[in-house]
């Protein structure tokens, strides 16, 4: 469509590339969280998660074996220093190879591989790149084993930890429960409430609809934050206080205006012949909502309730004023902005995994339905 | 009780009052008040289905009142009372923020997400739109570029600080910094003024999709017949693309816009997790959470300003809600 001949294959691979570009734009972030949240904690302060394929030079801390030989005036000891307990986790099926290593923290990956390092004293060690090491020391070694500290590069190692971490231990799986319980509720309700006003205000005639109908549009655009102070008093004043009924009141009524503007529009579209030989044939108007302009309806009702499930699932505002603010009541949200980008600030893995796990529900209602939430969207400022 | 209980329980409770309210009401109405029966039965009926439709709206007309209508009027007379709420002081908290050199940045920030957060936004969308619309695979390049409308504004700012992040080996661009240029990491939402659009930009992220979709269906809504007409009379597709199919969409673009101006008004997510307001990228919304629980009349205060903002956007779409009804 548009294109001139001869013109057209330029000017679409320019387009594809433009959309490839962006696509990745769009993309890269979200998949950088995914993949920094299945990363071990001490790979991701290492390398970039674009590297997260690749194996990672890390540094280890081991205990050389104590089952001495003795080898002439010598006492030596062998062994695979991957297989030590202490870093044996890392490596699994001997996949590491060894860069440097030395006796010393301070330098670790001082002296080369397979090369003998003089420990002073007549001992010495060597570590070969496959984890070997061979340690002469003139004394018999004692229970404790000698220290080395060694650069590896270790394999790429994905890992549920962090889910398990932030599933478990740091009272996510409360945050999760919380946010459920305030969205299904504050999905439900509005809904009911809205579709009996948007058909009232769509299907009968009544004095000062038209301005009822005005005031929905103008209450579309009404900063909530006038709403918090007055509110929250109010909610003090007659006892509910800040608590999820609260909660459920406030999204019930940030939501109505989108809800009762959306649902009328679609409402309105509906073949008037049948509401009208319904009437005819003597159903009341209830009866004329709850059996037949309800059922059509139902493409709308689901659009407003994606918009309303994304749109109180994601709030951080109205759960930080209307509810407690102790550890029991916190939403995911207030959780990851308030507890975990304050005191975990470091801790990339443990806050990769608890976006994700927040963004996880949204995704999956989201790419289920889509079609839905387009079709809410346009119903919306398409006319 | 554990609060899932009662989220079920209030479910049940909540639908089944609504359902009951709006059965009862109705079947009072016409049973009971006015009788389809006797010697007044046609008054009744006509007198019954006079007052139904304020049945059909009170329970939406009470909430949006309580919640949205009365809070105007309360934030606006809690603003000029002082912090403790007992003394009355006039424009005094007004007074007081204008004096107030965060006040100003705040809403200088405010401006600039407001003129440049609908504008790129827009922008975007539709080139977007225009784009995948040619394309075989557009769809799903349509669908990647909507996902981050499912993601909550922390979770974006959680994600954008895996790329904003100093350490050249968690944020990307300093890694691609690092990499093409070998220089040394620095803190974007540190450098004075730009960080603003660093954090713009994630907001922007959010609702390209938004715009995307809407202006896509009004693009596949344009005639075909003038964009054939132009084709014939030798326009090029540039030309097509902005001085025929822009200006018949037009009217969505606008609607677009004015919703993204609106809801920049009451972001105050991201500013909050990425930079809790500092190095000068506060913005009224995350202004007057530094206020809330600790002085309400200068919370309220600024809400009130901001409503002052939306005010024009409110009007003219009532006007327009007002001229399409007749």
């Amino acid at each position: 469509m548009g294109t001139i001949a001869g013109q057209k294959s330029g000017l679409s691979i320019a387009t594809n590339v433009a959309v490839v570009a962006m696509v990745l734009i769009w993309l890269i972030p979200t998949v950088g969280l995914l993949v920094s949240s299945f990363r071990d904690r001490d790979q991701i302060s290492v390398s970039g998660w674009w590297q997260a394929p690749f194996s990672v030079e890390l540094t280890f801390r081991a205990r050389a074996g104590v089952d001495g030989v003795k080898d002439g005036d010598d006492w030596v000891v062998t062994g695979n220093i991957f297989e030590a307990p202490e870093v044996q986790e890392a490596f699994g099926t001997g996949a590491g190879r060894v860069t440097g290593f030395s006796t010393s923290a301070r330098t670790p990956g001082e002296f080369p591989v397979g090369s003998p390092a003089d420990l002073g004293d007549g001992e010495s060690l060597i570590v070969n790149a496959d984890g070997t090491y061979e340690f002469r020391s003139p004394e018999e070694p004692g229970n404790r084993g000698q220290r080395v500290y060694f650069a590896a590069d270790t394999p790429p190692q994905f890992t549920l930890a962090n889910y398990r971490q932030v599933l478990t231990a740091d009272n996510m799986d409360r945050a999760f429960i919380n946010t459920l319980t305030v969205t299904v509720p504050a999905t439900i309700i509005p809904i009911l409430i809205a579709a009996f006003a948007a058909y009232a205000l769509a299907w009968m005639d009544f004095a000062g609809r038209g301005w009822l109908i005005a005031a929905v549009v103008g209450l579309l655009v009404v900063p909530l934050q006038l709403a918090l102070v007055p509110m929250l008093n109010f909610h003090n004043k007659v006892g509910i206080g800040q608590s999820f009924l609260g909660i459920w009141f406030a999204h019930t009524a940030f939501g109505m205006p989108l809800a009762v503007y959306l649902l009328r529009n679609y409402m309105v579209g509906l073949p008037r012949d049948i509401i009208e030989s319904a009437k005819v044939d003597g159903a009341t108007d209830f009866q004329v909502f709850t059996k037949i302009v309800l059922p059509l309806s139902l493409p709308a009702l689901a659009a407003f309730s994606i918009f309303q499930f994304l749109w109180t699932w994601n709030d951080l505002l109205v759960a930080k004023v209307f509810l407690p603010s102790n550890a029991e009541s916190k939403v995911m949200t207030v959780k990851i902005a308030d507890d975990l980008l304050g005191s975990r600030g470091g801790d990339w893995g443990i806050l990769a995994t608890a976006a994700f796990v927040s963004i996880a529900v949204p995704l999956v209602v989201f790419f289920t339905m889509q079609r839905f939430l387009v079709r809410g969207l346009l119903a919306g400022s398409v006319k | 009780m554990h609060p899932f209980l009662s989220g079920i329980i209030t479910i049940i409770v909540g639908v089944g009052s609504c359902v009951g309210y709006f059965y009862f009401s109705n079947l009072i109405l016409d049973k009971v008040i006015f009788p389809a029966r006797g010697p007044n039965t046609g008054r009744n009926i006509n007198r019954a289905n006079q007052w139904r439709p304020w049945l059909f709206v009170f329970p939406a007309v009470f909430v949006l009142g309580l919640y949205l209508v009365y809070p105007v009027i309360g934030s606006f007379i809690r603003s000029l009372y002082n912090r403790s709420g007992q003394e009355f002081i006039g424009l005094g908290n007004y007074a007081t923020l204008l004096g107030a050199a965060e006040f100003r940045t705040a809403f200088l920030n405010n401006v600039l997400w407001a003129i440049f957060v609908p504008a790129l936004t827009t922008f975007f969308g539709l080139v977007a739109a225009q784009l995948t619309d040619k394309l075989s695979w557009g769809n799903i390049a349509k669908s990647l570029i909507f996902m981050p409308m499912a993601i909550s504004f922390v979770g974006a700012s959680l994600i954008w600080k895996f790329v904003y992040a100093v350490d050249a080996d968690i944020g990307l661009i300093n890694a691609i910094r690092a990499g093409l240029f070998g220089s040394e990491p620095v803190d974007v939402l540190q450098i004075p003024f730009w960080n603003n659009f660093f954090l713009m930009f994630i907001l922007v992220w959010i609702q390209t999709g938004f715009a995307m979709v809407i202006l896509s269906a009004a693009l596949r809504g344009i005639p075909e017949e003038t964009i054939e007409a132009a084709v014939i009379d030798g326009a090029n597709p540039f030309q097509i693309f902005f001085k025929i199919k822009v200006p018949q969409i037009m009217p969505t673009i606008v609607v677009v816009w004015t919703t993204i101006t609106v809801l920049v008004l009451k972001v105050f997510d991201i500013v909050y997790a990425m930079t809790g307001g500092n190095f000068g990228t506060d913005i009224l919304p995350s202004y007057m959470m530094s206020f809330m629980f600790r002085d309400d009349g200068r919370a309220t205060a600024v809400a009130f300003v901001i409503m002052i903002v939306v005010l024009p956007v409110m009007i003219s779409n009532i006007v327009q809600a007002r001229k399409e009804m007749r």
